[in-house]
C-alpha cells in the first residue's frame, strides 16, 4: 500500500486476519466516528474527502481493534496516574483549593518528519532573529535608526525595560527558553500566532503526557517510531550552564519560583527535580555586595545562574514593583554587576508584544537577510494608511485586538459583532491607530479526540519549546493544546482547554499496523 | 540544603508521625472500650485527649462517635488526622523536587484516600480496617522514604522530625499514664488490668517486642523501663533520642559550618540522661517530673534546630 494514497473509511485494508475481524473493525470505526464532521478547517487526520491520512492509519486501526471498554479502562488508568503523580493545577476560589488534573486527550497528535523539519528550521530562524533584535534594541538600536521599526512603538511598550540599556548579557543571549504558539491554517501551512519570550510554561505537561502515553499505548508508540523528547531537562540544564558568569566553572544553578500558589508550581518542581537543581523562592535568596546567596542549612551559598519563572515586575522590589515579595531585593544590581545570570533576561517581553509581532517578518529580513520560513498570521498594522483603510472597510470580517490587552479583552470579533461595537472600534482606531492590530478570523486545524467511546474533531494548536544557549535546540514535538469544547477556538487551560501528546515521527508516517 | 526545604521535610515527617500516633491511640482506646471494666468510658476518652497533649478545641462532650469523627476527619481541627495529613502533604508539595516520586505519591495517595467516599464507608462499616489502612499508608511512606531517597541531609531532617515527634508523643503518653499505671495493686492481675497494660504497650506498638524481652509477665515498672530506657526498640524514648542525636550529627557532618554547640549539648545531655539512668532511680524520684523534663528538652531541641539551621540571621551567617 502506498503511503501517499489515503484510505477511505469505507474501504479499509484487510489485514492478515480472519475476515470477521476486519468486518468488526469496519463496524467499530463507523461507530467510533459517529459524528466526525468535516468543515473548512484543516483536519489533522482526514483529508477533505473523508479519507484517513496515511500517518494516522495505524493509530485508528489500533483504536478500532481494542476490545469494548478497553479504551475507557486505559483512560481511567491514565487519569489515576496523573492524579497520584500530583500532575494537577489548582482551581481557586473554593475551600482549600480544589485540585484538578490537567485535562488531556488520549489520542496523540501526529506530525510527520518533513513537517517537523520545516517547523524546526522556521523556529530556529525566528528565535535567532528575535534575539538579535533584543540585543540591538538594548544597545545600538540600529533597527530603529534604519527606520524599520518606529521608535515610539518600542519606547511605549510596557515590557520595554530602560534598566537593560547598555548591559552586556552573558553570551548575548536574552531569550534562552522560549515557547512559540503555532497554528495550522486551512491550507495545512503552519503559522506562528505568538512567541512567548518571558516565562513560557507547559513543558512539564509535554513531558508527563509522553510518560503516561508510553504506558498507555506501549506497542503503538514503539511501532510508530516517535522521536524522543525526554532529554529536555538535560538540554535545559546545559543551556543554563552555558550562560554562567565567567570564572564560575561549577556554577550553582537554581530555579526561581513564585511559590506553591502559582498555577505552574508543579512544573517548577518537576523541572528542578529533573535537572537536579534547587528550587528557590524569593525568600530563600539574599544579596550582599552584589552577590546573590541562598539560605541553606549550612549557611549562605552563592548563586550563579537563576532560571527565572517570576515575571520582570515581581523580580526585584528595589527596581521593579516595590510591593512584590516574590522576588529578591538587590537581584537586578547583582545581575548588572555580572555576578549572576538571570534568564530569560529582563525586558524580553518587548519582542513578544502584539504590535511588535507584526514586525517579526521584517525583523527576520533585517538581521538575517532571509525570508521567514514560518509565516505570521496575517496582521494589519493600523498605523499604515492602506492597511487601516482595508481594516476599516472590513471590520465585520476581521478580529481587532488592542496591543496592550490580553485574555480576550479589548477585542472585536468582526463576524460576531454588532454595528454599534464596530462603530466604537472604528472611532477608537482612528483616534489611536497605534494601539490596535487586526487579523483575519482564524480557522485553525482540528485533530481527533476521544470522547467516551467515540471520536470527534477539536481545534488544536502547537507550542514547541525552544532552548537557546550555545545554539538553538528544539526537542521534537511540544505541547498540543486542545479546545475540548465543541466548536470552541479557545485552547487555554483556564477556559476548557486540554492537551495531548505530540508524536513527531522518524519517518513520513508509514507505521506498521500493530494491535495493542 | 535550603533552609526552607529542610523546614518542610522536618514538618512533613512530624505531621505524619503525629497522625500515626493519633490513629494508634484511638484504635487502642476503641478496643479497650469493648471490655467492661472499672475504668469508665469518660476516663478513657479524657485520658486519650490528655495523651494527645489536650489539643485546643477538642473536648469530651459525652459523644464518642462525634469525638472519633472529629479526631479523624475535622479539617478545621488542626490536630485531626486529616489536618495532619493535609499539612504533611502541603509540606511535601513544597519540596517536590527534593523527595522521590514514590514518597510524593505515597503521601498524595494517603491524602486522596482519607477524603474519599470509600474512606467514609470504611469508617462506618469497619473501623478497624479503616484505621489499619491509614497506618499502612504511613508505613508505606516511611518504607519508601528509606528505600528511595538518598540518605543525605534531607533524609536526616525527615528522620529528625520523626524521632523528635515520637519522643515527645511517647513522653506525653507515659506522663499521662504513669500515675494510674504505678498505682495498680502489686501483682494482683485481674484480666482487666492485664488488658490495660497491653493497651498501653499497644499505643506504642510494643506488646510483642516487650514479650520478647520480658516474657508476657506484664508489670508496670518493666513496661516503664522498656518504653523509656530500651536501646533497641524504635518506640522507646531512648531509641528515639538516639535517633535525634545521630541525625543531628549527620547533618553537622554534611556541612562545613561551625558546630551548633548548644544544640549538640542539649541533645547529648538528654541522650546521656536516658543512657545512664536506671528504672529504679526514676521510680525513686518523681517519674512524672522525669517524663515532663524529657518533653521540655525535646521542645528546647526543636527551638535550637530552628535557630541554627532554619531562621538564622544573615549577619551571623556572613560572619562565619
Amino acid at each position: 500500500m502506498s503511503a501517499q494514497e489515503p484510505v477511505s473509511l469505507d474501504n479499509l485494508p484487510s489485514r492478515n486476519q480472519a475476515d470477521s475481524t476486519s468486518a468488526r473493525m469496519e463496524r467499530d470505526l463507523s461507530s467510533l466516528f459517529g459524528d466526525y464532521l468535516l468543515d473548512d478547517a484543516y483536519d489533522e487526520m482526514r483529508t477533505q474527502d473523508g479519507a484517513i491520512r496515511p500517518h494516522y492509519r495505524a493509530l485508528m486501526e489500533t483504536i478500532a481493534n481494542l476490545p469494548p471498554d478497553e479504551l475507557l479502562r486505559r483512560k481511567q488508568s491514565a487519569d489515576l496516574s496523573f492524579l497520584t503523580q500530583g500532575i494537577t493545577f489548582t482551581v481557586y476560589g473554593r475551600e482549600e483549593g480544589t485540585e484538578r488534573i490537567f485535562p488531556y486527550d488520549l489520542l496523540p497528535r501526529l506530525i510527520s518528519a518533513d513537517e517537523w523539519d520545516r517547523i524546526e528550521h522556521g523556529l530556529t530562524q525566528r528565535i535567532t532573529a528575535l534575539n538579535h533584535f533584543l540585543r540591538d534594541i538594548y544597545s545600538e538600536e540600529k533597527i530603529l535608526r534604519d527606520r524599520i521599526i518606529p521608535r515610539d512603538l518600542v519606547y511605549s511598550c510596557k515590557h520595554y525595560r530602560r534598566q537593560m540599556r547598555g548591559l552586556d548579557v552573558p553570551r548575548g543571549v536574552y531569550i534562552a527558553v522560549v515557547g512559540s504558539d503555532l497554528l495550522r491554517l486551512r491550507t495545512g501551512e503552519y503559522v506562528v500566532l505568538e512567541d512567548n519570550l518571558r516565562v513560557p510554561s507547559g513543558v512539564s505537561y509535554m513531558l508527563t503526557n509522553r510518560r503516561v502515553m508510553k504506558r498507555t499505548f506501549p506497542k503503538l508508540f514503539h511501532s510508530y517510531g516517535v522521536k524522543p523528547i525526554e532529554h529536555y531537562p538535560q538540554l535545559l540544564l546545559n543551556t543554563l550552564r552555558s550562560l554562567a558568569p565567567e570564572g564560575r566553572p561549577e556554577p550553582n544553578i537554581v530555579l526561581l519560583t513564585p511559590g506553591v500558589y502559582n498555577s505552574a508550581y508543579f512544573e517548577h518542581t518537576y523541572l528542578a527535580r529533573q535537572m537536579g537543581i534547587d528550587l528557590v523562592e524569593g525568600r530563600d535568596l539574599v544579596t550582599h555586595d552584589n552577590i546573590v546567596y541562598m539560605r541553606t542549612t549550612d549557611g549562605l551559598k552563592r548563586v550563579d545562574v537563576i532560571y527565572r519563572r517570576v515575571d520582570d515586575d515581581f523580580s526585584d522590589p528595589l527596581i521593579f514593583r516595590a510591593d512584590s515579595t516574590l522576588g529578591c531585593a538587590g537581584l537586578f544590581n547583582a545581575y548588572r554587576a555580572g555576578n549572576v545570570t538571570v534568564t530569560n533576561a529582563f525586558g524580553t517581553g518587548l519582542a513578544d508584544d502584539k504590535a511588535m509581532y507584526a514586525y517579526v517578518p521584517r525583523i527576520i529580513k533585517y538581521y538575517l537577510d532571509e525570508d521567514p520560513i514560518l509565516n505570521n498570521v496575517e496582521t494589519y498594522l493600523l498605523t499604515e494608511d492602506a492597511s487601516r483603510q482595508h481594516v476599516l472597510d472590513n471590520l465585520d470580517k476581521l478580529v481587532v485586538k488592542a496591543v496592550g490587552e490580553s485574555g480576550g479583552y479589548g477585542m472585536l470579533i468582526g463576524p460576531q459583532s454588532t454595528a454599534k461595537q464596530r462603530e466604537e472600534f472604528r472611532a477608537a482606531i482612528e483616534a489611536n491607530p497605534r494601539n490596535y492590530i487586526a487579523q483575519p478570523t482564524l480557522d485553525f486545524s482540528r485533530a481527533p479526540c476521544l470522547f467516551g467511546n467515540h471520536i470527534e474533531p477539536r481545534h488544536v494548536d502547537l507550542r514547541p519549546y525552544i532552548l537557546f544557549g550555545d545554539k538553538v535546540n528544539i526537542v521534537p514535538g511540544g505541547l498540543t493544546r486542545v479546545a475540548l469544547e465543541k466548536g470552541s477556538l479557545v485552547v487555554n487551560s483556564s477556559q476548557g482547554g486540554g492537551s495531548k501528546d505530540t508524536w513527531v515521527l522518524e519517518s513520513q508516517g508509514e507505521a506498521v499496523q500493530f494491535s495493542e | 540544603m535550603l533552609s526552607r526545604v529542610a523546614d518542610s521535610l522536618y514538618w512533613m515527617s512530624r505531621y505524619l508521625e503525629r497522625s500515626e500516633n493519633t490513629v494508634r491511640q484511638l484504635d487502642v482506646t476503641l478496643s479497650l472500650l469493648l471490655d467492661t471494666s472499672s475504668t469508665t468510658a469518660e476516663t478513657r476518652w479524657l485520658r486519650l485527649l490528655a495523651a494527645l497533649g489536650n489539643p485546643p478545641g477538642l473536648t469530651w462532650t459525652g459523644d464518642p462517635d462525634e469525638l472519633t469523627r472529629t479526631l479523624i476527619f475535622d479539617p478545621v481541627q488542626p490536630s485531626s488526622v486529616t489536618s495532619c495529613i493535609n499539612l504533611a502533604r502541603e509540606n511535601a508539595r513544597q519540596v517536590r523536587e527534593e523527595i522521590s516520586s514514590e514518597q510524593w505519591q505515597r503521601v498524595n495517595r494517603l491524602y486522596h484516600h482519607i477524603r474519599s467516599p470509600q474512606a467514609q464507608n470504611q469508617f462506618r462499616s469497619n473501623m478497624n480496617d479503616f484505621l489499619a489502612t491509614i497506618i499502612d499508608g504511613i508505613h508505606l511512606f516511611k518504607g519508601v522514604s528509606d528505600t528511595t531517597m538518598i540518605h543525605g541531609e534531607g533524609w536526616q531532617f525527615i528522620r529528625l522530625g520523626r524521632y523528635l515527634e515520637r519522643a515527645y508523643a511517647t513522653a506525653t503518653l507515659l506522663e499521662v499514664y504513669q500515675e494510674s499505671l504505678l498505682n495498680l495493686p502489686e501483682r494482683e492481675h485481674s484480666g482487666y488490668q492485664y488488658l490495660e497494660l497491653v493497651g498501653l504497650l499497644r499505643c506504642c506498638t510494643s506488646f510483642e517486642a516487650y514479650c520478647q524481652v520480658y516474657t508476657a509477665d506484664l508489670t508496670p515498672d518493666r513496661i516503664l523501663e522498656f518504653l523509656v530506657l530500651n536501646r533497641d526498640f524504635p518506640h522507646a524514648l531512648r531509641y528515639s533520642i538516639d535517633g535525634v542525636r545521630q541525625s543531628l550529627d549527620a547533618i553537622q557532618r554534611t556541612g562545613g559550618r561551625r558546630p551548633p554547640e548548644e544544640l549538640l549539648a542539649t541533645a547529648g545531655r538528654l541522650h546521656s540522661m536516658l543512657r545512664y539512668t536506671t528504672i529504679e532511680e526514676i521510680l525513686d524520684g518523681s517519674p512524672g517530673r522525669f517524663l515532663h523534663s524529657i518533653r521540655e528538652q525535646c521542645l528546647r531541641i526543636h527551638e535550637l534546630i530552628y535557630r541554627y539551621y532554619i531562621h538564622y540571621s544573615i549577619q551571623s551567617a556572613l560572619a562565619v
